[in-house]
C-alpha cells in the first residue's frame, strides 16, 4: 500500500465531510432542522442517506474478512443486513413515522404513557449505540494503521473529531447531505476497483477459489478466536443465530430509527424503505466479491489478525504499479466514508437521546453538549478495549437490539394489550439477557462448547424470551393498559390524508417543536381552544 | 390534565368522517358515538395491514428457515455463493414492492370507505 496516494484520499473524504456539513450549517436554522431536517427529506435523498449511514465498517471491511476466514456461510450477514429492512418495512416503517416521535424513547413513552419505560428504553438506546460505535472507531484505527503506519488510537480520534464537528455544527439536515454523498462514494469505492480486480482475475485464468466444507483452523484470529471456534462447533446454530439477530435487529438500531422521522409522512417512509432495500442490495453484491478474490490472492490474511484488511490490500496485490495504488487509495477513501457516516448517524441518535433525557434543557446548545458526551464514551472504550473483530462486535449490537427493541416496536404497533410492566419485563429479560450474554462472550467467560455458542449467538433464545415476557406480563396486568391506547393506535395506522388537527393522541404529543406536524394546520389547533394549547406545554 | 386530554381525543372520529372544521356539530353525545365507530374502522384497517405484513414476512421467512439446512446438506460452496451473494436481493426488493402496493391499496380502500359514508362532507 502506497501512502503517497492513500493519505490524500482519506484527507479528501474527511475534508468533503466537513465542507458538506458546513454547507448544512448555513441552512440549518431551527431546532427542528437540527433534529429531523424539518421533516422535509424526500424518499430518494433520504434513502441514499439511510443507506450511506447503514453501510458501516462491518459492511465495507468486515463482510469480506469474515468470508475469507469462514467461507460462504458468512454471506448471511449481508443478506440479513438487507432483509432486516424488509422486516422493518412490513411491520414498523409507516406506523413508526406516524407516531410522530423522534427517538425510540419518545415512541415508548407516547405509546405506553410511562416515564419508567422511557427511561429504560433510553438506557438501551444509548447502550446499543455505544456498542455499535466502538467497532467503527476501532476499524478506523486499523485502517489508518495499515495505510500509513499511524498508531491505532489516531484513526479513532480523527473520526471522532470529524463527526463531532459535522454533527454538532449542522445537526440532521447537514448529515443528511453528508450521508447521501457517502453512500455513492462507498459504492464507487468498491465498484470501480472491483471491475479492475475481476479483469485481473480473468487475466490470471479465472479459476474459482476453493471452499473447505468446514471452517479453516482458526489460527489466531485475534480476539475473534472464541467466535471462530464456536462456529466450528455448531455452525448451523450460529447461522440461525445471526439470521435472527440481523433480520429482527435492524428495526431497533438507534441510527436507523431516527432516520424514519425525517420522512414527510408514513407513505414516504414506506417508499423510502423500498429504495433503501435496492440501494443496500446493490452495495452488498460487492463485498462478497472481495471475499471471493481474497480467498485466491490473499489467503494468508486468514491467519493474521488482519482479515478485516482484505478489501484494503487486494487492489495493491492484484493490480501492479500506479493503477493499483490509485485503486487502493479509492478503497481507503471509501472505508473512511464508512466509518464517518455510520459514526455520525449513531452519534446523532445517541446525542438526541442524551440531550432529551439526560441534560436538563433542550435547544441547539445542549444538543451540541450531547454530541460530545455521545462520542466521548465510545472513544474511551475503543482506546481501552482493543481487537474485537468489527463484524462480530456489530453482530452483538444487532442481537441486543433484536431482543429488546424488536418486541417493543412490533407489539407496541400491533397489539393493543401491551402494558408498561409487560414492556419493562420484555426489555429486561430479552434485551438484558442478550446484553449479559454478549458481555460474557467478550470478557471470555466461556470459550468452548454449547455454553459458549449459546452466549455468542444469543438471538435465537433471547428474542423469544423478550416477546414472551412482554406478552405474558402484559396479559397478567390488564389494568395497566394505557388510557389512550385506542387514540394512539388510530394515529399509528391512519393514513395522514385522513388526519386533521383534532387527531392528535395526547400520548404522543409533547415538546412542541420536535413533533412538528406538517399535516395539521394552526387553525385546527386554535379551533380546539385553550385546552388543546396546554397540551403542548 | 387527563380531563383535557380526553376532550382532544374525542375530536378524532369527526376527522374520520371528514367533518373537521364544523364546530356546530360538536355535541358530546355525537362525538362519543362516533368514537366507537371510528375505532372499529381503524381496527379493520389494522387487521388488513397486519395481514399484508404477515404475508410478506412468511414469504421471506420460509425460504430463510430452510436454506441453511439445505446448504448444510448440499455442501457446495459456489451454489451457496450464487444464491446468497446474488440471487436473493432481487427477491427481497420484489417482496418489498409487493407489500408497499398492497399496503397503499389498503389505505386507499379505507379512505374511500370512510369518505363514502359521509359523502356530503367530501375529502378534506
Amino acid at each position: 500500500m502506497n501512502e503517497a496516494y492513500a493519505i490524500p484520499a482519506v484527507a479528501v473524504v474527511v475534508l468533503a465531510t466537513v465542507l458538506i456539513g458546513g454547507f448544512g450549517l448555513r441552512i440549518s436554522r431551527t431546532t427542528s432542522d437540527f433534529y429531523v431536517a424539518s421533516r422535509t427529506v424526500g424518499p430518494r435523498l433520504n434513502a441514499a442517506a439511510i443507506s450511506g449511514e447503514y453501510l458501516s465498517a462491518a459492511s465495507f471491511l468486515g463482510v469480506a474478512g469474515l468470508l475469507l476466514v469462514h467461507g460462504p456461510d458468512m454471506l448471511w450477514y449481508p443478506v440479513g443486513y438487507t432483509a432486516g429492512y424488509l422486516v422493518l418495512l412490513v411491520f414498523v416503517a409507516a406506523p413508526l413515522r406516524r407516531s410522530g416521535a423522534y427517538t425510540l424513547p419518545d415512541f415508548a413513552e407516547g405509546r405506553l404513557e410511562s416515564r419508567e419505560v422511557r427511561r429504560v428504553v433510553s438506557m438501551f438506546v444509548v447502550g446499543a449505540g455505544w456498542l455499535y460505535l466502538v467497532p467503527q472507531l476501532q476499524g478506523a484505527g486499523l485502517t489508518l494503521q495499515i495505510l500509513t503506519g499511524a498508531p491505532r488510537w489516531f484513526g479513532g480520534a480523527l473520526v471522532a473529531a470529524v463527526v463531532i464537528l459535522a454533527v454538532a455544527a449542522g445537526g440532521m439536515r447537514s448529515i443528511t447531505f453528508v450521508q447521501a454523498f457517502q453512500y455513492w462514494l462507498k459504492l464507487t469505492a468498491l465498484l470501480v476497483p472491483a471491475f479492475f480486480l475481476v479483469l485481473a482475475w480473468h487475466g490470471d485464468g479465472g479459476s474459482p477459489p476453493t471452499f473447505p466444507s468446514t471452517d479453516l483452523p482458526s489460527a489466531g484470529v485475534g480476539a475473534g478466536q472464541p467466535l471462530a471456534t464456536s462456529r466450528a462447533d455448531h455452525p448451523l446454530y450460529a447461522t440461525y443465530g445471526l439470521i435472527v439477530a440481523t433480520f429482527l435487529g435492524t428495526m431497533g438500531l438507534p441510527h436507523v430509527v431516527v432516520r424514519f422521522y425525517t420522512s414527510p409522512n408514513g407513505r414516504a417512509a414506506r417508499r423510502t424503505t423500498v429504495v433503501v432495500l435496492a440501494l443496500v442490495g446493490v452495495f452488498y453484491l460487492l463485498p462478497p466479491l472481495y471475499g471471493w478474490l481474497g480467498r485466491i490472492y490473499a489467503p494468508e490474511l486468514t491467519a493474521a489478525q488482519d482479515a478485516d484488511a482484505t478489501v484494503l490490500l487486494l487492489p495493491g496485490r492484484m493490480v501492479d504499479g500506479v493503477a493499483g495504488d490509485l485503486l487502493g487509495a479509492l478503497v481507503a477513501g471509501g472505508a473512511f466514508a464508512a466509518f464517518l457516516s455510520t459514526a455520525s448517524g449513531l452519534t446523532m441518535a445517541v446525542a438526541g437521546v442524551v440531550s432529551q433525557d439526560v441534560l436538563p434543557a433542550r435547544g441547539v446548545r445542549h444538543f451540541r453538549l450531547g454530541v460530545l458526551l455521545a462520542m466521548a464514551v465510545p472513544l474511551g472504550g475503543a482506546l481501552l478495549v482493543d481487537g474485537v473483530p468489527v463484524a462480530d462486535a456489530v453482530g452483538m449490537a444487532f442481537a441486543v437490539s433484536a431482543s429488546s427493541f424488536c418486541p417493543l416496536l412490533v407489539l407496541g404497533i400491533w397489539w393493543r394489550r401491551l402494558t408498561p410492566p409487560g414492556a419493562l419485563a420484555g426489555l429486561f429479560l430479552g434485551g438484558g439477557s442478550a446484553l449479559l450474554a454478549v458481555t460474557l462472550t467478550v470478557s471470555g467467560a466461556a470459550t468452548s462448547g454449547w455454553l459458549h455458542t449459546l452466549l455468542a449467538w444469543p438471538a435465537v433464545w433471547s428474542v423469544p424470551v423478550g416477546f414472551l415476557a412482554m406478552i405474558l406480563v402484559s396479559l397478567a396486568t390488564p389494568d395497566a393498559i394505557p388510557t389512550h391506547t385506542t387514540a394512539t393506535m388510530t394515529r399509528l395506522h391512519l393514513p395522514e390524508t385522513l388526519w386533521s388537527g383534532s387527531l392528535r393522541p395526547p400520548g404522543l404529543q409533547g415538546r412542541g417543536e420536535l413533533r412538528d406536524q406538517p399535516y395539521t394546520t394552526r387553525t385546527h389547533d386554535e379551533a380546539q381552544g385553550p385546552t388543546a394549547r396546554r397540551e403542548h406545554k | 390534565m387527563s380531563e383535557l386530554r380526553r376532550q382532544v381525543v374525542t375530536g378524532e372520529p369527526r376527522t374520520v368522517h371528514g367533518a373537521a372544521g364544523l364546530p356546530g356539530l360538536r355535541t358530546q353525545g355525537e362525538i362519543d358515538e362516533q368514537t366507537t365507530l371510528g375505532a372499529a374502522y381503524v381496527r379493520s384497517l389494522m387487521r388488513s395491514q397486519l395481514r399484508a405484513g404477515i404475508a410478506a414476512f412468511v414469504v421471506l421467512a420460509v425460504p430463510v428457515a430452510v436454506l441453511p439446512l439445505f446448504f448444510g446438506a448440499l455442501r457446495n460452496g459456489p451454489v451457496e455463493w450464487l444464491v446468497l451473494g446474488f440471487g436473493c436481493y432481487p427477491f427481497l426488493v420484489l417482496i418489498a414492492w409487493w407489500y408497499v402496493r398492497r399496503a397503499e391499496r389498503n389505505e386507499r380502500d379505507f379512505a374511500d370507505l370512510v369518505r363514502g359514508r359521509t359523502p356530503e362532507h367530501g375529502p378534506q
